[in-house]
């Protein structure tokens, strides 16, 4: 199987799974890309994941920096195709239902019900983040610094972006 | 008077690239507020549904939106004007990666960025989960998905697996 084709498989199967966006779906994309197929080392992972967050769009385009990383301009092609194609047609095709599920009864047990399951995932990928970013004090008091800055505050996260770039920058 | 697809793809063209840190605000205040195309309401019932529709949630909105007012091309103008913008400036910023990325300044940086992003998305789940109020039930199943994450299991194992215990678990708590 060519490469090209790997990396829309391997992201194809993602699509239909992020039910809690990016952040969701990072651990199994981490999982395929740096344990099935050994594309990129951890701090690769981590870093291409942080220039995501930290430009404009929606989350899931680390999937095409990743996609990038792995196989230049038509990697990143397939990634996006993958990621996004599957996902998009079925919401396409259920879209005609959005009338019909108005004030549906169980339509509010759904939504609620993986919530939890999704905060679950991200917490999972913020600790398998840290895992790889986390090698010296000061990455740990970073991390550290920025998780109560997002949980406590309201400020924009690109502030404890930029702040964590500076901090590198001077300080590693 | 309902926009057109060209109207469509401009703006998503705008939300996508405004759009820092999640589409899902800047799409509102766009679509409701400045172009006043959807009411509150509306906004907030097609969201819903990209919501509980797997895949990115702001890809299932634009195309909510799209379809609404422009059927099947005025979806896909929605979903090509949200990706469009953002995906060329990544690809900049990968290729600078690629040929820049192993410089010791450039990696320092980096690895600081990437520290402050795993205390970001830890810092989300932590809000999230504490704003959820989880009954019993539903921190189990959180927490179970946690665990299996960590302890890197296939996704559609741990999202098939779980997903029936988290709507039960929703239902006894809605229905209290």
């Amino acid at each position: 199987m060519t490469l090209l084709l790997q990396i829309l498989l391997a992201f194809g199967t993602l699509s239909l799974l992020a039910i809690g966006g990016a952040n969701a779906v990072l651990p199994e994309m981490h999982r395929l890309v740096v344990e099935v197929h050994g594309w990129m080392d951890d701090a690769t992972f981590s870093q291409l994941f942080a220039l995501a967050q930290a430009a404009p769009g929606p989350n899931i385009l680390a999937a095409s920096v990743m996609g990038w990383h792995i196989a230049g301009g038509a990697g990143m092609a397939m990634a996006t195709i993958g990621m996004l194609l599957p996902a998009a047609i079925l919401a396409f095709a259920m879209q005609g239902l959005t009338h019909r599920l108005r004030g549906n009864t169980w339509l509010k047990p759904a939504q609620f019900g993986l919530v939890p399951l999704a905060v679950g995932l991200i917490a999972g990928s913020g600790v398998i983040m840290a895992q790889a970013a986390g090698t010296n004090w000061l990455s740990f008091a970073i991390i550290a610094v920025s998780t109560v800055f997002v949980w406590r505050t309201k400020y924009s996260p690109l502030w404890v972006l930029a702040g964590g770039g500076a901090l590198g920058l001077l300080l590693l | 008077m309902p926009p057109t697809n060209r109207e469509l793809f401009l703006t998503y063209l705008q939300i996508g690239l405004t759009s820092f840190g999640g589409v899902n605000a800047w799409a509102r205040h766009m679509l409701v507020e400045k172009r006043g195309w959807l009411t509150e309401q509306e906004y907030a019932e097609t969201l819903g549904i990209g919501q509980v529709l797997p895949g990115p949630n702001a890809l299932n909105t634009a195309i909510g939106v799209g379809v609404r007012f422009g059927g099947a091309m005025g979806a896909a103008a929605c979903a090509l004007g949200l990706f469009a913008g953002p995906m060329a400036l990544l690809a900049g910023i990968a290729a600078l990666y690629d040929a820049y990325g192993q410089l010791p300044l450039v990696r320092a940086t980096l690895t600081g960025i990437a520290a402050a992003a795993a205390g970001m998305v830890l810092g989300t789940a932590i809000k999230m989960g504490v704003k959820l109020k989880p009954t019993l039930p539903l921190l189990a199943v959180g927490l179970a998905a946690l665990a299996l994450a960590l302890l890197r299991a296939p996704l559609p194992f741990v999202v098939l697996g779980l997903a029936p215990f988290g709507l039960a678990a929703a239902w006894l708590a809605l229905r209290r």
